[in-house]
Order: C-alpha cells, then sequence, then structure tokens
C-alpha cells in the first residue's frame, strides 16, 4: 500500500512537472509571439505616421492649386464660386422612355372585332 | 538480524560456576544493548537535521539570491504587458476640425560624433562638410582633432543624408533616433500653431516641446501619454484657412500693405474658423524672433491677436448698438452732425461735411465722427465703460494661444468725457483684430457674448445677455446699410449679403507725438449673410494705399473692403453657405436686405 502510494506520488509528480513545462514553453512562445506582434505593431504604426504625413505633405493647399493650375487644360479646376450652386429644380429628370415591347402575342380578344 | 541473547547460556554456566549472580549478566547486555539503540537513533536524529539543515538553507538561500537579484537588477515591466511606448507617439497631432493634419511627427536621426573613435578625423570633417555644405569645415576639424569626446553635428537629417553619413564609414559618426515635429502645410496656420523644439536631449531620444501658439499652450495636453496620442482639434478648416491666406497675401501685395490680418469667427460657437497674420513664417523652420527693430513688424507677430490698434470707425457700431439697447436713439433719431465738434482745444471733424444733421443709420452708413460723438455724450463715460467691458476690450481675450495673454488692450488712464467721444468712433483705445471679432459676433448672434475659441465646439455658446435682441437687429440692418449705400459699397458680394463697418485710424507715431499722415491702419469688420449673420469676418491691412486713382486712397473703403468683400466671395462657399439668390439670376433684380 504504502509502495503504492509511493508509486503514484512519483507519477502525479512527474505529472505536473511535465504540465508545468509544457505552460512555461506556452507562455514563453505567447510572449515572444506578442513581443514580434508589438515590433510589428509599432514599425506598421511609424510607417503609417510616415504615410499620413506624407499623404498631408502632397495634399497640401498650396501644391494642389499649382497642381490644379498646371494641368488646367484637362481638368479645368477653378475655385468655387457661389455661382456654382446649384437647386434641385434645375436638375432635369432623365428623359421618359416609353416601354416598348417586341415580339408581343395578342392573347386578348377585347376589342377584337367578332 | 540475529539478535543477541541477553542471557546467553554458556556465560550464565560460567557464572554459576564462580558464583556469580547471572542477572548481573542480563543487566549488563540490557545496558550494552541500550546503548547501541541509542547511538543509531542519535546519528539517525543527526542526519535528519542535517537533511534540514541543508534544505533550510537552500530555501533561504534561494530567497536571498533572488531578493538580491530583485535589488540590484534594472526594474522592468512585465513583458506581457509591455504595451510599448514605442507604439504611441511622443507628441499627439494637431488636425484641422475635418480631421486633417496641420502637425504630426516624423521619425528622423540626428548625428553626433565621439571623435575618439573617428579613425581619419580630417577626412570625416571633409565628407561631412560635403553632405552638410552649412557645416563650418575648420570649426569641425578643431572640434574633431580637440579634446571634446562628444559633439552633436546636426539635430535632424533626412535618410539619404544617414546613409551618405553611413558611406563615410566612420565608426565615429553615430546616429541616435529623433522624432521631429512636421507641419506638412508649411507656413499655413503658422501663427496659430506656433512651433516647436528639442527640450531636454539624450542620445537615444528627444523631448518636443512647443514653443509658440497652441503646441506651447497646450504642451501639456499633446505630451501627456494618458491622452494615448489623442489628436488635438482645432476649429480652423484647412481649406478655408488657405483660401483666406491666399487671397489676404494678394490683398496685401496689390493694396501695398506691409502686413495685414484676417479672422473668421462662427458667431454662434465663437470658433475660430480661420486666423491669417501676414507675413507669416515657416514652422518648421521657426526664424528666432529678432533682437532689434519694431517687433510688430517681425514674421513671428501675430497681427490677428498681439497686435495692438486703434480701430477707427469699426467702433462705432458698438456706439450706436448701446444707444438703441438703452433706448436712447432710434435708428431714425435725428443726431446733430455740424462740425467741427469743439472741446477744449480739441476738434472733432468728419471725413466729409454732412450737413446739420443726419439720422442715427445714416451717421454709421456715412461714418460720421461727430455723429458717434455726441451720441457717446448722451450715453455717457460709465455706461460706455460699462459696455465695452462687457464685450471683452478691456482684458486680454482668453483664445488658446500663448501670446493672446500678452496683448492687454491699451486704455486711457483717464476715461475723461473726451476720451468718451473719440473713444465712441475708435480713437484713444487699443484693441486687437480678436477683440473686435468678438464685439462683432456679439451684435451677430443677437446679442449675447461669445468667447473665441481655437478649439472644436459642437455646440453654440450661450453667453452673458450684452444687449438686446431688438437692438443687435437694428445694428445689424445699419451694418447692411453701410454695405449698400455707404462706405463699404466695394464689399457687396452677390447672394451673401454682406453687413459691415470700415474703420480707416491714422498709425500713432513711434516716437508717441501724434499720428502720421499717411500711414493708416485700414480694417473692415464684416458679417455675412446680415440678415441671418453666420460668420464675422475682420479684414485688416497695415499700411495700405490704393494708387490706381490720381491721388493715392488709403481709406479702408477703398482698401480692406474690397479685399474682404473677394475672401467673402472664396470662403463662403466653401462653408457651405448657398447664395441667397438662384444662380444664374437675370441682371436688374437686386438682392434687398431685411
Amino acid at each position: 500500500m504504502r509502495s503504492l502510494f509511493g508509486v503514484l506520488t512519483a507519477l502525479a509528480v512527474i505529472g505536473l512537472a511535465f504540465w508545468a513545462y509544457q505552460e512555461n514553453y506556452q507562455t514563453q512562445r505567447s510572449v515572444s509571439k506578442i513581443e514580434n506582434l508589438q515590433r510589428e505593431i509599432a514599425s506598421a504604426r511609424s510607417r503609417l505616421m510616415i504615410l499620413r504625413a506624407e499623404w498631408a505633405y502632397l495634399n497640401r493647399p498650396d501644391r494642389l492649386l499649382d497642381l490644379a493650375e498646371i494641368n488646367y487644360d484637362t481638368l479645368q479646376l477653378l475655385p468655387l464660386r457661389p455661382d456654382q450652386f446649384g437647386k434641385v429644380d434645375q436638375v432635369a429628370f432623365p428623359p421618359h422612355e416609353p416601354l416598348i415591347l417586341e415580339g408581343s402575342v395578342e392573347v386578348s380578344t377585347d376589342g377584337v372585332k367578332p | 538480524m540475529i539478535r543477541t541473547p541477553l542471557r546467553p547460556l554458556a556465560s550464565v554456566l560460567h557464572a554459576r560456576e564462580i558464583g556469580e549472580n547471572p542477572d548481573m549478566i542480563e543487566r549488563e547486555n540490557i545496558r550494552v544493548r541500550h546503548e547501541q539503540m541509542r547511538d543509531r537513533s542519535r546519528s539517525r536524529a543527526e542526519g535528519r537535521l542535517l537533511v534540514l539543515g541543508v534544505m533550510f538553507f537552500c530555501a533561504f538561500g534561494v530567497i536571498g539570491a533572488r531578493m538580491s537579484a530583485l535589488a540590484q537588477s534594472e526594474a522592468s515591466e512585465p513583458r506581457i504587458s509591455s504595451a510599448g511606448a514605442d507604439i504611441i507617439a511622443q507628441r499627439a497631432d494637431i488636425v484641422d476640425r475635418r480631421g486633417r493634419i496641420l502637425a504630426t511627427n516624423l521619425e528622423t536621426h540626428s548625428l553626433y560624433a565621439q571623435p575618439q573613435q573617428l579613425i581619419d578625423r580630417e577626412r570625416a570633417a571633409r565628407a561631412l562638410v560635403k553632405i552638410f555644405p552649412d557645416l563650418d569645415e575648420e570649426r569641425l576639424i578643431a572640434d574633431f582633432t580637440g579634446k571634446r569626446k562628444f559633439l552633436w553635428v546636426k539635430k535632424k537629417i533626412s535618410p539619404e543624408q544617414k546613409q551618405a553619413v553611413h558611406d563615410i564609414g566612420d565608426p565615429g559618426l553615430l546616429f541616435g533616433p529623433r522624432e521631429m515635429r512636421l507641419y506638412p502645410n508649411g507656413a499655413l496656420a503658422a501663427h496659430v500653431l506656433g512651433g516647436a523644439s528639442f527640450g531636454r536631449e539624450g542620445v537615444s531620444a528627444a523631448e518636443v516641446i512647443g514653443v509658440a501658439g497652441v503646441e506651447k499652450r497646450f504642451d501639456d495636453e499633446l505630451r501627456d501619454p494618458a491622452n494615448g496620442g489623442k489628436a488635438l482639434t482645432l476649429s480652423l478648416d484647412l481649406t478655408v484657412q488657405a483660401a483666406a491666406e491666399r487671397v489676404l497675401f494678394g490683398g496685401m501685395k496689390l493694396m501695398n500693405a506691409k502686413g495685414a490680418a484676417a479672422i473668421l469667427m462662427d458667431v454662434h460657437t465663437g470658433e475660430i474658423v480661420a486666423m491669417v497674420s501676414l507675413p507669416d513664417f515657416d514652422p518648421n523652420e521657426r526664424p528666432r524672433p529678432a533682437v532689434e527693430g519694431n517687433a510688430a513688424d517681425n514674421p513671428l507677430f501675430n497681427r490677428a491677436v498681439q497686435g495692438l490698434y486703434e480701430l477707427g470707425s469699426t467702433f462705432k457700431i458698438f456706439t450706436a448698438a448701446q444707444a438703441l439697447d438703452l433706448g436712447l436713439a432710434n435708428p431714425a433719431t435725428m443726431i446733430k452732425t455740424a462740425g467741427p465738434l469743439k472741446w477744449g482745444k480739441f476738434k472733432i471733424r468728419d471725413f466729409h461735411n454732412y450737413g446739420a444733421e443726419l439720422t442715427l443709420t445714416k451717421v454709421i452708413v456715412k461714418s460720421s465722427n461727430i455723429g458717434t460723438a455726441r451720441l457717446a455724450q448722451i450715453i455717457g463715460a460709465t455706461r460706455q465703460q460699462e459696455f465695452l467691458r462687457s464685450l471683452g476690450f478691456f482684458d486680454p481675450t482668453t483664445i488658446e494661444l500663448t501670446e493672446a495673454k500678452g496683448a492687454v488692450p491699451l486704455l486711457p488712464p483717464n476715461w475723461s468725457e473726451l476720451s468718451t467721444m473719440t473713444i465712441s468712433y475708435g480713437h484713444g483705445l487699443s484693441a486687437s483684430p480678436l477683440h473686435l471679432a468678438a464685439g462683432y459676433a456679439a451684435i451677430a448672434n443677437g446679442g449675447t457674448k461669445v468667447t473665441p475659441t481655437l478649439l472644436k465646439r459642437s455646440a453654440p455658446q450661450h453667453g452673458a445677455r450684452l444687449m438686446s435682441a431688438e437692438a443687435a437687429k437694428q445694428a445689424r440692418q445699419m451694418l447692411r446699410k453701410v454695405v449698400t449705400e455707404g462706405t463699404a459699397s466695394f464689399g457687396e458680394v452677390p447672394g451673401y449679403a454682406v453687413g459691415g463697418k470700415t474703420g480707416t485710424a491714422d498709425k500713432p507715431r513711434e516716437n508717441g507725438r501724434g499720428y502720421h499722415d499717411d500711414k493708416v491702419i485700414a480694417t473692415f469688420a464684416s458679417m455675412f449673410p446680415a440678415h441671418d449673420p453666420k460668420y464675422v469676418l475682420i479684414v485688416m491691412l497695415d499700411e495700405p494705399v490704393e494708387t490706381s486713382g490720381p491721388k493715392p486712397r488709403r481709406t479702408a473703403g477703398w482698401t480692406a473692403v474690397p479685399v474682404a468683400a473677394e475672401m467673402i466671395g472664396r470662403i463662403a462657399p466653401l462653408l457651405g453657405l448657398r447664395p441667397d439668390v438662384e444662380p444664374g439670376q437675370l441682371a436688374g433684380i437686386t438682392l434687398t436686405s431685411n
């Protein structure tokens, strides 16, 4: 009985040790994964910041105005003026196209003279 | 185990033969056995004690080792929760009201040298000068060959420059990471943003601190890590600001002015949508403050907030509004305008002679100094002071710029009756254009106080009531008439029903004796649309002169007003204001104001 208890205890210790190691290694793996991810996030954010700064720089009003002037032939962009506001009434309705049925077969007898 | 008998037969028999007591043998044997047992148990106990001692020693040893390790090692954050400090930027962005970037950070590098590690010092110095032509070669060689162990070569370098320095290949040239403040729009809104520079500097990092404008005013908030990098949202609109700057710059050049300022303010929320002061500067390369010359001519000087000017006739509407509010007059009340009005040695004159008397509306429309001064006499000094104080003309504005605190309006030391009369038409009291904008906004929004702000707001301010809504409405109608039939006839912008008041004030001489004859501050304070004002626009030109006619013209009606009209035509559509008249309306139909 006592020896069985001893064997069981030893097995339990081995099992728990195995489990503890397993957990430990898993934790370490997760931590290093998190660190990698955070490094990636940090570099992605710094890239994003650079891109946002570049976007803002390329979209600065001075440059857009110069570009609009350079490309006036193709784009014909001008500053917004008050007379460019329109009203909904000024927009024409789309032309009404009558529904044309082709190849219809007359099945009604209504109006047909006997 | 062989048990030794207590009474061995041989010994007993032998003892009986010699006549000894055999019990003695037994007792002796028992004694020996007990001694053996005692020795055994003692050695076992000693062994156990030893094991226990070793275990305790190990346990305490481990604890002690851990404690000393903890005490001696650098403290570090738990690895799991290391939401890296490198993820959140050191300083938050500044964005405009629609989220477009006005200021952001950029990662760059600084270049420093450790001369004792340099291999070929003179070659390194010469190569560096080739990359950075602004460095002084002789000084650099002297620094490298001298006793210095460390020196900064460049605070900020671009990636291309960094690569070029790498290519020199000297181990004594080292790089440190730097975050620099970038204003991608260049000089746009330079006076509002101010600028930033490095504070405490280390090899691996440097503080970025604000030096002026909102950067300095909100320095703590921008740098507070608890904000999590949340951007600071200003009330400025990038597009409107850009258009206003462009128009104002053109106007300044056209009118030969040496400086100009413009403020566009929402009359309900108090938000400053655009604020321009010319000449301006590039906050990326903020110039050093000038040590000589007139500070007011420096590009760093914010004319819109810091500049204190006698704003001239634009003040007349305050006198009129107060008279209307107090019930002393109505728009049709006749006021004597026969001049000159003598007060002691002092004479008050009008630009033209307007006859014996005019209605109050006409006094404003024609901008009669005499009429306004007479009105101020009726109002009296005390009530005038109270009213101007409530409009904010006695204190510096509370706008979120560090410079604002210094702009304390200049008041007459002794508020005599003559001061009352001159201040009624804008002389004798110097205030900034921003003060004027806040005052006009109070008239524009129906008579309640508005505090100008640079931060985006979602709801209108409901400030204290300064005048009745009826008085404010009548004052607005007068301002509208100034544009339709008065001094600001160039201010008419079809569809936007501009109302406003011109102001032309002679500049005081620098030596404090009297006024210049040919230098003026021309101001146009306007609101649009006058029947339901949404925005107040102040345009101010410093020393303008319009030379298209036979004689140079300096009045605001010829200088500031056309600039303001052009500006309203440009920015009102950008603000989403739809003109009241239909597009493509036939000529000949005139817009009526209410």
